[in-house]
Order: structure tokens, then sequence, then C-alpha cells
């Protein structure tokens, strides 16, 4: 809403708006209050809290009641590798899972937008896996589908000299990644759908005309025109992508060892398991700050995107 | 040109969601006061682990049985796998949010809590003027687990130590006889000869990570092998020679002989494969027993028994109780007790013979049931084996050297709930083949380190 507000007004015209007074101002906030400081209830002031107990040495598991230590929780985030290693974890886990999401969802549109008979059930058909509950996604794929011994998986790879591999231990990351990835790229695909359908047919046919191939067609035209949809794809599927939470827990609890520990995960652990309440606070703080740092990227491109559909 | 507010008010917009997100991942941290705590009298709200002989037998009694006993007492459960259950008690205990007032806890957490004070004293409170409740009748390790300072804090639901199950087809078959009291050296020759990739897997072992997990079974490896957590003056030994020689024989016969995927397996895994037949040997709780007898009659049948395997020690096997505890100023505690003290007596034993004869009866807490003709009868393979098992059992003498702390599969300091698991997750590991052994314990010996030993001794 912010960026529509923003794009509103065009900045050349120079007629003074009228004088809005007091109270008309007031009349046209009003409507959004609710919202605003429902908004600020529930971020900003628990961000406060955990402000706050980033300072303190606070352990649920001890009775010694929470004191201020400075800044050591923050130092131990900082010197702490498994702080690093699930930041590592998260990165990789969200690239490539947007990445490669992406790149099928772009396939799979691409076959979508011709029309054949039953197109419809084939679409609901590939939407589905977005529609199933994270969890219960991972947990179907954790036992049903990848278990070493009863797994439709290895079931189905063993004609292929595939035997009774223990998907979760020895690729446990890649594991992770490939449900993130099964879930996300019918998004990546609706997204792009949406793009190809709004695409004028008249330039495809101009195109047609002037004799490009159907791969000239999707280089010169179509991808220049998809990008825009494709940008807000990655921008959307990486804010979610980097907070799963759901696949890692029902899958690998974060294992074998700390393999697929992200971001998230981690800092569940340290509440959950080392009641570490200081050092999670800690933790949490410094991943808002890198967090505002990426998304203002993101945000810039995001302002961009708009741009350039309005152009 | 239009570009500062929109970086401004995006900024703000971000910093809205960012907080938004950093707040999910930790809300448990900051929302822990407003729990509210049950106004409504008479009402007992407990934590469970979800184990079968609860979810499958407690739970549904309490509604059948002990809801139409007592009408005025509504009984709420909340059930949690064994990490969540720790962390959810954890939470409410410590910060007095009372969400629970019966908590299901172990011999880890009861001397923990108890010296804090954050749970009732259940001899002197309740015990003391209930006479038909026989607390004498407790397994002594058992009820000595339970206590501190010579008071019970905790009643046992049902105590379990360590034991090996087998397959007696399958050694029948291969000219194998497993002796009573086997040494690992034996259960690793075992396994070599009985396991056949893609069929049967030689041994079953815990590999998911956590202290409960695959250290309470390797724990039992390294006080055999001779080793321990920390010396007399709590320095770590995770890198002392035997507790490195024990580690590499548990890795490296659960990856030659285990189960595959076993960095993902515990218990109720387990449970399963032994179930569908797809291991030879099973190195795992008492309790098991109990659950095979109830749900896989076939394997039931080809099923034996022997005391966990020693390496150094005379016996290894470990010693737990999933007992039910009372927080301090949990509300209607009066109510809580008539609970507590309905779901560890011996008249509930005899509700779940009725309802699923005696071999589901939960077993290892009260020595009168090792004497019930009817018990020892339906329950004739296994009966004997799990009380001697728990019988002797020594958590005040874990090891072979002389160690500072007690508990046999877990070290009773707060200290050992996040350092269990950070060691648990490095062998796990090095179970999956991630790293090797000696890192795994390398990097927790490090971990260990990080306390020193005064923290680690604490105030006792």
């Amino acid at each position: 809403m912010t960026l529509l507000e923003d794009l509103a007004p065009p900045p050349e015209v120079e007629v003074k708006p009228r004088a809005v007074s007091r109270r008309e101002r007031w009349q046209l906030r009003l409507p959004l209050l609710p919202a605003l400081i429902y908004t600020i209830v529930v971020t900003q002031i628990p961000f406060l809290v955990t402000l706050w107990y980033s300072f303190q040495s606070y352990f649920w598991n001890t009775p010694a009641p929470a004191h201020f230590n400075g800044l050591a929780n923050y130092k131990t985030v900082f010197t702490n590798p498994a702080f690093r290693g699930s930041l590592v974890r998260s990165v990789v886990m969200t690239v490539t899972a947007v990445i490669v999401a992406m790149i099928l969802g772009v396939f799979f549109a691409v076959l979508l937008d011709r029309k054949f008979l039953g197109r419809s059930v084939v679409r609901t058909l590939m939407i589905t896996p977005f529609l199933v509950m994270p969890v219960a996604a991972a947990l179907v794929w954790a036992g049903p589908m990848l278990d070493p011994q009863f797994g439709l998986v290895n079931y189905l790879l063993q004609p292929f000299g595939v035997h009774h591999v223990a998907w979760l231990s020895t690729h446990a990351l890649g594991s992770v990644i490939l449900v993130m990835i099964w879930q996300w790229t019918p998004f990546m695909m609706l997204i792009v759908l949406a793009g190809l359908q709004s695409q004028p047919s008249d330039t495809l046919e101009a195109a047609k005309v002037d004799g490009a191939g159907a791969f000239a067609t999707f280089r010169e035209l179509t991808f220049p025109h998809l990008r825009p949809y494709i940008e807000l794809g990655v921008l959307l599927g990486s804010i979610y992508l980097v907070n799963t939470f759901d696949a890692v827990k029902a899958m690998t609890q974060g294992g074998p060892g700390t393999s697929t520990t992200n971001l998230p995960y981690y800092l569940y652990q340290q509440v959950n398991n080392a009641f570490d309440i200081g050092g999670a606070a800690a933790t949490g703080v410094v991943t808002v700050i890198l967090t505002i740092i990426v998304a203002t990227f993101a945000l810039r491109m995001f302002a961009r995107v708009f741009q350039f559909e309005e152009a | 040109m239009r570009y500062p507010p929109v970086r401004l008010r995006a900024l703000g917009a971000v910093g809205c969601v960012a907080a938004l997100a950093a707040l999910a991942a930790c809300s448990s941290g900051g929302s822990n006061g407003s729990s509210s705590s049950n106004s409504n009298s008479g009402t007992v709200t407990v934590a469970v682990v979800s184990n079968p002989l609860i979810t499958g037998q407690m739970i549904p009694l309490t509604t059948s049985n002990f809801e139409k006993q007592y009408p005025g007492i509504k009984v709420k459960f909340a059930t949690y796998t064994e990490g969540d259950l720790r962390a959810a008690i954890e939470k409410n205990v410590s910060t007095h949010s009372n969400a629970f007032n019966v908590v299901m806890i172990g011999p880890y957490e009861t001397p923990l809590f108890a010296k804090n004070g954050w749970l009732t004293n259940l001899s002197k409170q309740y015990i003391a003027s209930d006479p038909g409740y026989d607390a004498a009748d407790l397994l002594p390790p058992i009820g000595k687990a339970l206590s501190y300072k010579g008071d019970l804090y905790a009643v046992p639901f049902y105590g379990e130590s360590s034991m090996m199950f087998y397959n007696k087809t399958l050694f029948q078959q291969a000219g194998l006889t497993m002796p009573h009291n086997p040494t690992w050296a034996q259960v690793e020759s075992f396994a070599a000869k009985l396991n056949q990739p893609g069929k049967v897997s030689g041994i079953c072992l815990r590999g998911l990570a956590g202290w409960g997990d695959n250290m309470a079974a390797l724990d039992t490896v390294v006080n055999t092998f001779g080793g321990q957590w920390f010396d007399m003056n709590w320095k770590p030994q995770l890198t002392s020679p035997p507790f490195v020689e024990a580690t590499n024989f548990y890795v490296n016969l659960v990856r030659k002989y285990g189960e595959p995927g076993a960095a993902n397996d515990s218990f109720n895994q387990l449970l399963t494969l032994y179930g569908q037949g797809k291991c030879a040997m099973w190195y795992d709780a008492t309790v098991a027993a109990t659950s095979i007898a109830t749900t896989y009659p076939d394997v039931y049948k080809q099923t034996g028994y022997a005391l966990a395997p020693v390496n150094k020690t005379k016996s290894s096997g470990w010693l737990w109780t999933w007992a039910l505890g009372i927080p301090q100023g949990a509300s209607d505690s009066g109510a809580a007790w008539k609970f507590v003290s309905w779901a560890t007596s011996k008249q509930y034993d005899s509700l779940v013979a009725q309802k699923y004869g005696w071999s589901a009866v939960p077993p290892g807490t009260r020595t009168s049931l090792y004497s019930n003709p009817d018990y020892k009868k339906a329950a004739a393979p296994f009966a004997d084996i799990t009380l001697e098992s728990i019988n002797s059992t020594d958590p005040e003498h874990p090891t072979l050297n002389p160690v500072p702390y007690t508990g046999i599969q877990y070290v009773v300091i707060p200290q050992f709930e996040s350092l269990g698991l950070t060691v648990g997750q490095q062998v796990a590991g090095a179970i999956a083949g991630t790293e090797s052994v000696s890192q795994a314990l390398q990097a927790g010996q490090s971990a260990a380190s990080q306390y020193t030993p005064a923290q680690l001794s604490g105030s006792g």
C-alpha cells in the first residue's frame, strides 16, 4: 500500500493542493488507525521486549533471575560458528530453492499457456503442492516418500540401481530443499502464467510474421515481458522461504549434525533446547538487522518492478 | 527523485515485517508471562510425552474412567514429543506460568527442579496422608531417582532400563545363541553375521540427535567402555580414549550393520522397524517389550531378550522413568494429586489389565506388579528381565571410574540439556557420515569446555 500511495501523485503537477484541515486529515487517518495500533502492538512492542532480553543473561533452566550482561550475548552471536553456519545454510537453502523453483515455474507456465484438452484439470493438479500445508507436505516427504525402507522414491528408483538410500541422512540438505522446491514451483508457475496470459497476442503475431522462431520469440519478447513477474516471484518466494521451519523440523530436526539447521531452526533450538533466552533474543535482533539490510535492497527492486509495470 | 520517501517508508514497513518474522521465530521468548492459569476449579492440565502407553492407554482411560469417577475434575492433555515436552515444561515451571498443573518428567529433571523449588514435595504434601498410595512399593532405583533429599517430587508412571531384543528365529537359522548377559564384542559379531542389507539389519540402534535419543544408548556404551563425561575435577572427557573408543564402536556398528537412515531414528521409529521384522537385534528401552507384545504379536512370539551388553562393567543398562509431578504453586493441586495418584496406582494397573490385558500394563514402577501371578503369566517372557535390568542400575555410580555427577545416560546438571543435544547432533552427523567421530567428539569437547568447573558443579 505504501507503494501505490507513492506512485499516485505525479511530481510534475504544480497545482498546490487544497489546504486540508487538521480535522479532515484525522478523518482520513482514522480508518487506518486500528490496523496501525494493532501492528505496533503485535510487532514493535514484542520487538522492544526482545531487544531488552538480548542484553540479559536469562536461562529458563536455572532459578537465577535475569540480569544485565551488556553485550555478552552479541559477542557470542558473532563468535559462535553455529550462528554463522545456520546463516550460510539459510542463504543456500533459500537461493537454491527460489532459483530452481523459478526455472521450473517458467517451464511449466510456458507449457500450461498452450491450449490442450484437460488443461484446467492439469493446472489444478500442478497447483496442488502449494495448497498442501507445509508441515503436512514435510511429513509426507519424510515418511512415505523418502523413508529408506518403505519409501516410494527408493521403490521407484530401484529399477535404476538405487538401493535403500537414506535420503534424510546422506542427502539431508538436498531433501529439504527438494521439498521447498516442490511446494514453491506452483507459486512461481502461477505468477509467470499470469504474466504470460497478459502478453498481448498481436506482438506475438507480429513476431511470427517477421519470421521469428519460437525460441527467438521467447528470448526477445516473452522473457522481457515476464521479467517483472519473475522478479516479483523471486522476491515473494525469498521472503517466505527464508523463514522455512516446518520442513526442517518435521524432516530432519536440523540434522544430521547441524547440516540442515537454518536460522529459524537455530533460533528455535536456542530457546527450546538451550533455554538461552538472552542468546536467542540477541540472535533474533541480529537477524532482524540483517533482514532489514537485505530487504531494503529487495524493496528497491520491488519499486522498480512496479515502475516497469507502469511504463 | 521520488526515491527517498519510498525508501524511508519502505524501511519502516520492512522493519515491521522483519520484527514480525523474528518474533515468530522466538515467540516463546517474549510471551511467556501471559499464559493464564486455570481459573476453573477442578481442571487438571497434564503435559505428557507422546509414547504409546500414554496416548494409547492413559488418555482414553482418563476419559472413560477417571473423569467418571470424579465428575468434578476435568482433565486436559497436552501431548508432546520428548524434546518439545522438555521445552514446554521447563518454560512452564521456571517462569511459574502454571499452564500445567501436572507435568511428566524424568529422573533428570526431578532433582534439578526440586532443588530449584519448582516442584511440590509429594511425600510431605500428599503421600504421608494417603496411606492407600503405598509409596514403599515403588522399585527402589526408581523411587530413589525421583527423590530429592529423601522425598519424592514425582511418582513414576512407567519405568525402564535398557536391554537387547533379538529375533530368535533368525538367530536359530544362523546357528547363533544370544547369552543372557552378552558383551558388545559378541553383539558385534552377531550383527555381522545377521546383517542382510536391504532385508534385515544386523542391529537397530538410535541415531537421532538428542540426549534422550541417540545419547541415551551411546552413554551406556561409553560407561561400560570405561568412559565418562567429566572427571572428578569437572574436566570434560569427551576426547579421552575410552569415550572415543566407545563412540567409534557405536558409530561403526550402526554404520556397518545398522538400519539405513539411522541418524533420524529413535525409539518410535525403531519400534516400527523391529515390529516389521527389519531388525535382527534391537538395543533399546525395556518398555519396548510391552509395546511389541501389544502391537506386534507375530514378532513378539519370535522375540528373545538379553541384558544390556557390557564391556568393562558388570551391567550397563540405563535407568529412566516417565513420572508425574506437580509444579509448585499450581492451581487445583488437590485435583492434580487425585489424577497423579490415580495414574500411578496399583488400581490403574488393574484397569489397564481389564481393558488391554495384563501384558499391556505400564511396567517397571511397582514391586507388587512383579509378584502378581496374572502379570507374571501374561508378561512371562520379559517381566523378570525387566525387573533384573532396572534393579541392577545405579545412577549414583554410573561409570567404571568415579565421577562427580549422577545419572547413567545423562548428567544431572542444568547445562546437560544443551550440551547433550550438541554432542548428540555431532554424533548423529558422524552416524550419517557427514563428519568423522573424532571431529564430532572434538566439537563436543569444546562445547563442554565452554563451562567452567565451578559452573558445572553449581552449588551442589
